[in-house]
């Protein structure tokens, strides 16, 4: 899932302070799960901004809305009899659907409630960590299903650099090493000699480098 | 063994002499003297000298114009690069941009990453790694060819190296990346500081056993304590770096004012045993802002004086 983080209320005030009639959308994909933007935190952050504008005197009416998904047009649509209401909207999807919003809602300021981090999995309860950088050429086939891009801070393809130590990264000793993961799951699966093989120098225009991208299926197209 | 490069590091190596480099770190300015003083020391000890290239990712003056200002003193260089700072168009500029200047030694990094630096929310780059950086060369040298296959007017000469750390967990893929990083081209290896002799040779066995010492030049690396301090912090503090207790303990087990002395004199030791050990062909020497030891140590070392070559 993509994984977020709430933005300080500081900042989030600093965009708002000025309107009269907010709506705050929460998104009831990946964001609610890794508990940044859903209805749970709409209806936190609802109630912080209403006691941070009496408490400074103002009066401003702040609604509270959690859409299935913000980066599809069908649930966006479902706000489009209201929007005008709304001097702006306080968006806590990702990425994505603060901008998916921003394109549909030309004319309402829209501004983003959270940092949206990584494309990362739940280790633990109230634990995230980064799986994937979306390169567009996965690799996992090659790496025993660990990917370097992601999880080697200098994704190296043909690791560990020399600053491995006991199984972790040089840049932070709370960090796996992941060639070393790599390397154990390769002997896991009696695969150990595939190490030897030199990874071939990346493509990275499938990557961020290429430019935006974009992805047509013309077999479901409609 | 024959020679496939101009460059005198590989001329003192193919005629079968333990060869002696060191490495000067550039300055945090662009005082060039910075470089030439420290060159001036050590240059007639040493066969080549590295400049690193942003060590730790502290911004330095640059690696190739460091490498300029030894030629012009007559001193042969070798260009670190690392590539966390470059992409694969910068690298092969900056590789033609060396051979403009007849620099024929290289050695290829991937660079201790940006966050142990002055540059710590700058981003990295890592378009390619040391593995592909050592094969960038080899293909530019010895097909005259760019990565994207177009021809290279006067391509590189250069004498392509890399490191190699045999401290660095997991061991058990230390001699194999060796063997990786030989199948990618590389023809000789500058390693890590040992310290830890026994495991040093037992690495080196393992390549021995493979035939990898007939296959790359193996320079052992070695750096003389200054301190005690310097050398916990070294254990403790530095990634991959493997220092044994009992060297702690005789640096610490002297005053304080014969600290210095005693660790010219493990360095003058380590290299004295690892002169007998079959496969290593010679000593990297990084006496860390300590480069007037430099000399003391190659003579003591019975590295000294250092063979005259024969230019082409």
């Amino acid at each position: 899932m993509i994984v977020a983080e709430k933005k300080p209320i500081e900042e989030i005030i600093d965009y708002v302070k000025d309107f009269q009639k907010l709506l705050i959308a929460g998104c009831n994909e990946c964001v609610t799960v890794c508990e940044a933007g859903g209805k749970k935190e709409v209806g936190i952050l609802a109630s912080a901004l209403r006691m941070y504008f009496m408490n400074e005197g103002k009066k401003v009416d702040i609604d509270e809305v959690t859409l299935e998904r913000q980066c599809d047009h069908e649930y966006l649509e479902e706000i489009r009899d209201r929007i005008d209401q709304y001097d702006a909207v306080l968006s806590l999807a990702c990425g994505v659907g603060v901008q998916f919003m921003a394109e549909k809602y030309f004319s309402t300021p829209v501004f983003p409630g959270v940092n949206t981090c990584f494309m990362g999995a739940a280790e633990e309860r109230g634990v995230w960590s980064e799986r994937c950088q979306g390169c567009g050429q996965c690799i996992l086939g090659k790496t025993a299903g660990i990917c370097p891009i992601s999880r080697c801070a200098k994704r190296l393809l043909n690791g560990p650099c020399g600053g491995s130590t006991k199984g972790k990264c040089e840049i932070s000793k709370d960090l796996d090493c992941a060639w070393q993961l790599i390397i154990d799951r390769l002997k896991e699966l009696d695969r150990f000699d595939e190490y030897e093989q030199i990874m071939p120098i990346k493509d990275w225009s499938t990557e961020r480098a290429g430019g935006p991208r974009k992805v047509v299926r013309e077999d479901v197209r409609l | 063994m024959s020679t496939r490069t101009p460059s005198k590091l590989e001329k003192i190596l193919a005629a079968g002499h333990l060869a002696v480099t060191s490495e000067c770190g550039p300055p945090r300015g662009s005082d060039p003297e910075a470089i030439t003083r420290k060159a001036e020391m050590i240059k007639d000890y040493v066969d080549a000298i590295n400049i690193t290239d942003n060590q730790t990712s502290m911004t330095r003056l640059c690696s190739l114009a460091s490498c300029i200002h030894l030629k012009k003193m007559g001193v042969e260089p070798t260009l670190q690069m690392v590539t966390r700072d470059r992409n694969r168009i910068a690298l092969q500029s900056d590789i033609l941009g060396a051979a403009s200047f007849d620099i024929y030694n290289i050695l290829c990094l991937s660079g201790d990453h940006q966050n142990f630096g002055d540059s710590a929310q700058g981003q990295n780059v890592f378009d390619i790694d040391s593995m592909q950086l050592i094969q960038t060369v080899r293909l530019m040298r010895d097909e005259g060819k760019f990565l994207g296959g177009d021809e290279i007017k006067r391509p590189p000469q250069m004498f392509v190296g890399a490191a190699a750390n045999p401290f660095a967990d997991p061991f058990e893929i230390r001699v194999p990346r060796l063997a990786k990083k030989i199948a990618a081209g590389v023809e000789f290896i500058q390693t890590q500081c040992i310290y830890n002799l026994e495991k040093f040779e037992l690495w080196l066995k393992q390549a021995r056993d493979r035939g990898l010492h007939e296959k790359v030049y193996i320079l052992a690396g070695v750096t003389p304590f200054k301190s005690a301090g310097m050398a916990k912090y070294m254990k403790n503090r530095v990634p991959g770096m493997d220092v044994p207790d009992e060297v702690v303990k005789r640096m610490s087990g002297v005053p304080k004012e014969k600290q210095a002395q005693e660790g010219i004199d493990i360095c003058v030791e380590t290299i004295q045993r690892l002169k007998e050990v079959e496969g290593v062909k010679g000593f990297h020497i990084m006496a860390i802002e300590w480069e007037e030891k430099v000399p003391e140590i190659v003579e003591r070392g019975g590295l000294y004086p250092r063979p005259k070559v024969v230019d082409d």
